[in-house]
Formats: structure tokens, sequence, C-alpha cells
């Protein structure tokens, strides 16, 4: 990794090993290796029950009625739940519309909607009894689509809606709408020298998380219930479980068990509520573990969408206008749709410069399945389509994409379509042309002395070519993504920490309720309090619920959020810990008046590194403890029908370089090389750092080329839901990912960090469609790409 | 019915097995050994992978009565089973089995610089070969990977990159894009070629 970029200015703990900037290794790594790291489907509790959800088979429906006798009679089952046996009046759940029955009461409105929960003492036993219950459905019409949505007297998928959307929504079928207007493009499409449209289909993914949804609900003694679950953000868990089973939030405790991946697909709630009214109504243990088959069901997806684009430019290669509809599929329930409205609109440009927008986006309800968070939510559909529109207008103007790009490139400064000034660096051009000057893997890469290594061409082993009719093709893509929560959300973490004198030496501990879901944040927790104390034994406590919440894990933000908490409450911690050090020692040296103190290898010295005291000297027996909430700045809601405001915290950008080979006969991709370029602001771990880009970019090959949701356009019903039939990208599918990162900080976040999670999942997608097209000369105006729609046999 | 079976050197039995079983199921469930994991059940994710008398398995494709009287190793005994290969013996280690409680789960915390670099906690090469190359982020797919891996080396101790692909091709990771794992799987070559000449 080459890095460059501003010095961040760290100074205190800059001498202690194992601080911010330094790839330490994880804490967990050690359990995660050696088999003992307990997830959530590792639980076990003596005497536990397995608990078990029977869904919906159909798509849209009444229940007309619902038979659970024959399963309550089965041996060895403990409880049969339905709607009628929920214990109190809140019976729905959501993350901001809380329009999600815990069980379906009266219809369903999607394939796979949990109508009934059994408890049994074996796995098989409550699958089957499960399957012994009879639910009668009569059919409703489904809406599937925006025409079948918004057609006259369509059905409506939610009636009687009373969510803050439901005022400002031209249909009842619509969950959220955003425009956004800035400048006149009408007026800047008569300065256009060329126009060019697009229309664009974008596949529903599946965040394919490795771990299944897990749990353990085991009740308590005071009529509570401790929950150890996989989950993005415990707290919003909490205010969402503890209504529908009646219960205060102090009497339902939950704790974070190892998450297996996560990626979106579990900030909405799955078997948590189903787990914990199961173990209450039983009085035992109950642990419950989807199957990929279910999994597929029990959790949002990435929203399909259809996006119609028309871009102007000057022929000196200036857009002149952009307008832009995009339609995203919400499915069933809302879910995260209307953020992922405001990301879609609100990043539907690019990193470009363009004053004159015209800029619709909104999410349907329909009867597919629901949609929600995945990794880039919003920003991955539309980076997909405006970059394939940016290649077109280069093409049109007879201009290189990446000068194209180029020349319209924002930069610090640019305004956005929603009037915000991007107020830190923007290093858009700086990133095009890293990734362009990256050496090309050889060509004919193949060939060895042996003749072709099949495995290097498309088709790998199936020995389907050993050369002929292979095309290469290169492409780029660039894109930004925003961090943190936005319009106006109070975007919060906690974190406690204490430091203390053990066993002759100081310790600090950091106790936050942040979600570790493999991106390595207790790793950069320990980090920072490194950094901040001077100290290098950190313990992580486990997170749960005794703490404040730390938000969610997910847009990007927990280094900045969370770390941002920790690095405040260390700040606190150490202040106190001068303060005694003065208040005991004070008198026995002059430098303890002065500013510029640092704690350093468990010592407190001079900024030029006089020492003053040992920190088990000043501790004695004391022991610090901090707890501090921490807020980045504020944000605002776009306005409704304007689209204007400060609606974002910080944006991020990555760029891509694919190099493809095509077997043009077949139809079959082999990914060469899949370079990255991302701006970091700093990496506090660059080993994480670029584990993060990895991940991102092959999250994003997926798209392209292989993975896909498969609905039934007729009946709604998904029709792969497995990883047979589901495929993700396989070491075999991959490239070499080299890496570029570069640091250019933003004054505004702790460290100068910049979110990074997320960026490489958006312009990884366009930039392998792009060496497709570039290879085959083909439109393609979809994802994924599959042989079919390289052979003209779709 | 019952099941005896051999599990990282250890004589083990299992009671009350239900045929439709996994052997995946009874280590997890009835043997106290998670560590093979359930990211599928069904035979496409390589998450749950075992030595099965030597030969690597998706150990939720075997049924559990298949498993009688035969040796199974998974990660839980992964660094016995390279250490005792190291030596020269052909036995499987034997370690016993360990259960992820909810003490478990409470005691999952980091252990400072200690616990960073694996010291006093015995690996086989591979595992600290993951570790130490950034392969682990989630972690759910890392012990059908080290299981995997390790038995791939055992056959081809100087791979290829592209025999490293072939040989893992059947180990699906969502986190990491494979790029760590590779470079861990290069380190693990590379670290012991270095050792046999020196």
């Amino acid at each position: 990794m080459t890095a460059v970029g501003a010095p961040t200015g760290i100074s205190q703990g800059s001498r202690t090993r194992g601080g911010v900037g330094e790839s330490t290794l994880r804490p967990d790594g050690v359990l995660k290796v050696t088999g003992a790291f307990a997830y959530a489907s590792d639980m076990w509790h003596e005497d536990m029950l397995w608990g078990q959800i029977l869904r919906s088979t159909v798509a849209h429906a009444e229940i007309v009625s619902v038979d659970t006798s024959e399963a309550l009679a089965t041996p060895g089952v403990y409880a049969v739940m339905t709607y009628d046996d929920l214990p109190t009046g809140v019976r729905h759940y959501g993350l901001e519309i809380r329009d999600t029955p815990v069980l379906a009461h009266g219809k369903v409105r999607h394939h796979g909607e949990p109508v009934a929960i059994v408890a049994a003492d074996h796995p098989e036993t409550a699958r089957r009894a499960a399957a012994r219950i009879t639910v009668e459905y009569r059919e409703l019409p489904l809406v599937t689509d925006e025409a079948s949505a918004t057609a006259p007297g369509a059905v409506l998928v939610h009636e009687h809606r009373t969510d803050h959307h439901a005022a400002h929504v031209p249909h009842p079928n619509i969950v959220h709408r955003q425009p956004i207007v800035r400048g006149d493009a009408d007026a800047a499409a008569g300065r256009a020298d060329v126009i060019v449209t697009g229309d664009y289909s974008f596949g529903m993914q599946d965040q394919a998380f490795l771990g299944p949804e897990s749990g353990l609900a085991v009740p308590g003694e005071d009529g509570g219930v401790d929950l150890y679950i996989a989950t993005q953000w415990l707290h919003s868990d909490l205010r969402q479980i503890a209504p529908v089973l009646g219960l205060p939030e102090d009497r339902v405790r939950m704790t974070l068990s190892g998450v297996g991946g996560a990626f979106g697909g579990r900030e909405d709630l799955s078997m948590q509520i189903h787990a914990c009214l199961l173990a209450l109504r039983t009085g035992k243990p109950v642990k419950m573990v989807y199957n990929r088959f279910e999994s597929f069901f029990g959790h949002v997806h990435r929203h399909p969408a259809r996006l119609h684009y028309e871009h102007g430019a000057t022929r000196d290669g200036r857009l002149t206008h952009v307008r832009c509809r995009i339609v995203l599929d919400g499915g069933a329930y809302a879910s995260a749709s209307p953020a992922v409205v405001g990301n879609a609109a609100s990043l539907s440009v690019g990193p470009y410069v363009c004053d004159d927008v015209d800029i619709e986006a909104l999410a349907l309800y329909s009867n597919n399945p629901p949609c929600g968070a995945m990794r880039g939510f919003g920003a991955v559909q539309a980076c997909f389509a405006y970059e394939a529109q940016m290649d077109k207008v280069a093409r049109e103007l007879g201009l290189d994409p990446v000068e194209f790009r180029r020349i319209n490139a924002m930069e610090q400064g640019t305004l956005m379509p929603t009037g915000q000034s991007v107020d830190s660096p923007a290093p858009v051009a700086e990133l095009l042309r890293r990734i362009k000057a990256m050496p090309m893997p050889p060509e004919r890469q193949w060939e060895s002395s042996e003749g072709a290594d099949v495995r290097q061409l498309p088709g790998g082993l199936s020995n389907t070519t050993h050369g002929e009719g292979v095309v290469r093709g290169v492409g780029y893509a660039v894109g930004i993504k925003n961090v943190g929560f936005s319009e106006g959300f109070d975007d919060y973490s906690t974190a406690r920490v204490r430091l203390e004198a053990a066993g002759g030496r100081p310790v600090v501990t950091v106790h936050t309720a942040m979600a570790e879901v493999g991106q390595g944040g207790v790793t950069v927790h320990a980090q920072i309090a490194r950094t901040e104390l001077g100290v290098t034994q950190v313990t992580i406590e486990p997170a749960d619920t005794r703490v404040g919440s730390a938000g969610s894990t997910s847009a990007s933000r927990q280094t900045y959020v969370t770390g941002g908490a920790v690095k405040h409450a260390c700040e606190q911690v150490r202040e106190r810990v001068l303060d005694i050090g003065r208040r005991r020692f004070g008198s026995h040296h002059p430098a303890w008046a002065g500013a510029g103190l640092l704690l350093e290898g468990g010592k407190v010295v001079t900024d030029g590194g006089e020492v003053l005291a040992d920190l088990v000297d000043v501790l004695e027996d004391e022991v610090i403890e901090v707890e501090r909430e921490w807020r980045h700045r504020p944000t605002e809601p776009f306005d409704p029908r304007t689209g204007q405001g400060n609606g974002h915290v910080q944006y991020s950008f990555a760029a891509h370089r694919a190099v493809v080979e095509v077997d043009t006969e077949l139809g079959l991709v082999k990914v060469v090389e899949l370079a990255c370029a991302q701006d970091v602001g700093k990496a506090l771990n660059p080993l994480s750092v670029i584990g993060q880009i990895q991940g991102g970019t092959v999250q994003g090959l997926g798209i392209a080329l292989m993975e896909e949701v498969v609905v039934d356009p007729v009946t709604a019903e998904v029709k792969n839901p497995s990883f047979t039939d589901y495929l993700l990208p396989t070491i075999l599918d991959t490239p070499a990912l080299p890496v570029d990162v570069l640091e250019l900080a933003d004054d505004h976040a702790p460290y100068g960090l910049r979110g990074v999670g997320e960026a490489p999942t958006l312009s990884s997608t366009l930039a392998v469609l792009a060496a497709v097209r570039d290879a085959t000369g083909l439109a393609l105006d979809r994802t994924p790409v599959r042989p079919e729609h390289l052979t003209g046999t779709a | 019915m019952r099941v005896n079976l051999t599990v990282n050197g250890r004589p083990q039995q299992a009671d009350d097995v239900w045929e439709g079983e996994s052997l995946l199921y009874v280590l997890r469930e009835r043997m106290g050994l998670p560590g093979s994991k359930n990211a599928c059940e069904q035979g496409e994710c390589g998450s749950c992978t075992v030595r099965l008398d030597g030969v690597p398995v998706c150990s939720c494709l075997v049924a559990a009565g298949q498993a009688e009287g035969r040796e199974v190793v998974t990660v839980e005994g992964l660094a016995e089973f390279a250490r005792r290969r190291a030596e020269g013996g052909a036995a499987p280690g034997a370690r016993a089995g360990q259960s992820a409680s909810l003490d478990a789960a409470r005691r999952w915390q980091a252990g400072g610089t200690d616990s960073q670099t694996g010291e006093h906690i015995e690996l086989a090469p591979i595992q600290q070969a993951f570790i130490d190359a950034g392969a682990v982020q989630c972690g759910f797919c890392t012990p059908g990977l080290l299981v995997a891996a390790d038995e791939m080396l055992e056959r081809h101790p100087d791979p290829s990159d592209e025999d490293v692909r072939e040989a893992l091709s059947g180990n699906l990771c969502r986190c990491t894009g494979y790029e760590t794992i590779m470079d861990a799987v290069r380190l693990a070559a590379a670290r012991r070629s270095e050792e046999a000449r020196a």
C-alpha cells in the first residue's frame, strides 16, 4: 500500500506501541482461528428448546384460517404461537416505520412472511411440527412493479397508512419520494451539444453473510429475558423488541454474540422477537438458527431498481445537466427504504460538477421480498447508472472515458445537487489518475511454457477455451458515498472507558455497544485507547445494552462515530489522570503546571519526553471511569420539494479499474484484475482498511456478473433461495485486487478519518461492466450480466 | 442410535442421535465442538469442512452414522494435528472438546497485545498465517478454510496461486474478497519452505 496525504498531527500516543495508524492484529483472531469464538448459532444452554418459524408459501393473500392443533399435539413440542398469542397490543416493528407484523395478521404481503412459531426439543421436531400447521390462504392480486403499484384501482399493499411519509407521497403504494431540483435543467439542456439517455435495470442482491440469523433467548427469574444475538445495532433492536414483549427495556438484556458478517442484512430484526416470545411462553431457553434457505427469506435484500437518465454535455466535455428518475422496489415492508431513497436521490449525479439537475427517486411498496439496507445502499444503484452514462457521453464526444470524468470531477467546495458544499478533500481526479497509472496485467496471461493454463481463462477448468474467441476489455468507474446517518438523524455513539492499575501496570477497559460484525472495530477501539492514554494493555468488553447506544454498524460510520466516542471518553480520562497527577506530584516538578503533558508508555511525560511519573503511581487505587456520548456535526433533512439541504455528514470516494477477458462465443467472463484507489482520510488500521476495500470490491463484482435474487414476475415467489442457485464469487472468480490508499485528512472527523466500508462496492460493479462492454461492444444495461446477455440468447 | 467416532484423536460417543442428523450437527450440538460452521448446510460454502479419515469433506453432507468408527479432525484439533504431523507422528492430535457456552461468550474480549500474536496458545502454522495476513474478518468461513488450506499445503507445500484458488474454490468467504486469504496461504507456504531450508 502506498499512502500519501497530510499528516494528521497526532502527538499524544505517538510513542506508544499498537496505536492509531498501525496494522495491529485482531484481538479476536486467535479465538476465530481455533474455533473457540462463540457465534450466535454456537450458543448452547442446558435444557434449551429450538424455535422454528412457519413462513407463507404465497406472496399476497388473506389468511382464512390457521390450524395449529396437529403441531401442538406433536411429541416434543412445547409451544406454538400465532398473531393471536402475542402478549401486548404492540404487534408490529420496523426500523423507521413500524409496519412489519411480528406474525402475520389477516394477510401476508410477501413470500416467506412469518405466520407462526414453534418451540420443540429438537430442531427437526420443530420443523416437522411447523409443517403440520395448516394455513388456508385466499390469494390477492399482486403488486410487483411500478405499473401494478400505481395503476388505477391498484390493490394497496398497506391500507390506512399513517406514517410520516404518507402525506407527501403521490400514491399509497409509494413508501417515500424525494425530488431534487437545482438550477434549470431545461435551459441547460439547450446549451448541450450532445444529449444521451439510458434506461438501466439493477437486480436484487443478497447480503449473503455466512453466519445465518441466530440467537438464544433465556428467560430470567424477574420475568425478563436475556438475548444473545447477532445484530448490527443492539439498542435499535431493543427499542423494537421490548414493547412487543410488554417489558421495560431494562428487562430485555441484550448481549452481542459472535456475528458472522452483516453487510446491512442485520439492521432489521429477524428472529429476535420470536425467540423471546417462545422463551417467555415456555419458561425455557430457546435457540433459533436459520438454515440458508430460510436466511434468504429472513432478511431484507438490496433494492432492485429501474433507472432512467439523461445527460447533456458540451463538445469540450463539460456536463450541462442531468435528469434522472430512480424507482426502487422496497417490497412488502418499509425497512430502510426512505433512507435508501434519500441516498439514491442526493448521490444520483455522482462525484461530478453539475449545477442544473432535475432528480426524482422513489421506493415502492410491492409484494416482492422486502428490501432495505445493504452496503452502499441507494448509492450503489445510482452509480451503476450514472457511470454507464458517463461512458456513453464520452463515447458520443469521442473523449477518453477517464479524461471525460476528470474534466467533470468534483473537488473540495463543489456543490452537491442538494446545494451542500463538499467541505473536505474530494480527490476524484487524483483517484482516477492513480487507477489509470497502475501497471496493466500482461496480455494473454494464461499462456505458460506448458501451454494454456485454463484456470486463468473464462470457463476455467470447464476447459471451454484455450484462448480462442477471448477478448480483453478495460473499464473505469468512480463513485461517491455518504458516511454516517443523514437527513437530520441524531447519530451518536456512547463509550465507557476505565483506567486503573492492575498487577502493577496500567490497564484500560473500553466498553461500547458497537456491533463487531467482522469489520475490526474492536481492533480500532483498542488502538484509539492506546494512542489517547499511552497504555498498551487494553481490554474490550463484550458489547451489550448495559452501556449506551453505539448506533448502527452501517453507513461506514463505526470508526468515525463510536471511534470518536472512544477517543472523546479517553480524552476525559486523560484530563482526570493529569489532574490527579498534578495534585499528587505537582510540587515535585514545574512541568506539571504546564500544558502539553502526554501519556506515553504507561507514564506521564512532557512533550520533550521527560518522564514525570508512572501512571500506576499517579493512580494508586483510583479507578477512573468515564462514559460519554459523542456526535458528529448535525445534518438537516432534505426539503421535500426541492431536495435542498445539508443532509450528509461526510463523503467518501473510490475508483476502480477492471480488466476482464470475455469468451465472446460462450459469454463467459474472467475478471483478470480489479484495482481500487480510495481516499480514507486516515487509515487507523491499514490492514483492516485494505480488507474492507477488497471485500467491498468483490461484492461489487458479484453484482456485476453473478448475484441476483430471482423473483418470479407472475407469482412474486423467490426462485433461488440457496447458494446452489444464488451465485457468490468464489476464490476462482476473484482476481488480484491491488489497492492504492490515499490519506487526505477530513478536518471534521476524528484523526481526519473517512468511512471506508461502502465506497468500494459502488464503482467496482460498473468498472467490471464497463470492461465487459469494452470487450464486447454490447450496451449491457442490467445487473447482473449473464452469459445469455453476451451471446444474444437472453 | 449411538454413534462412535474419534474426534481430534479422542474417542467420542453420541447417544440418541436421530438418523437424519449430519456429522456437523453431532459435532456442534452433541459434542461441544461448534468450530465447524453452519453457513449453508447444503454443501455449497465449505464452512463446515473437516477431515474424515484424512479427506476434507463438508460435514453437513455426511450423515452422522456414516462417520461411525472413523477419524475426524476439526478446526479445534488443527493445531495439535499440525504439530503431530510436523513431529512425524501420524495420529491426529487429541484435544478435549470445548463447548462455546454463554460463559465463553461473556469471556470474549481483547487481551491486549498478548492475544494479538497468539502467544501462549498453540496454533497451526496456517492458523497463525491467517491472523498475520488479515485473512480473518467475521471469521465464519475461517474454520473451513483453515482445514482445507492445511490439507492442501500437506499435499502441495509450494503451490502456485492458481493451485491455491483451485483447492479453495469450495470455500465461500463474503468479507475479504479472498486476497488476504491468498496472502495467508502464501505466507504459510513461505514460512514452511524457509524452515525447511534452515
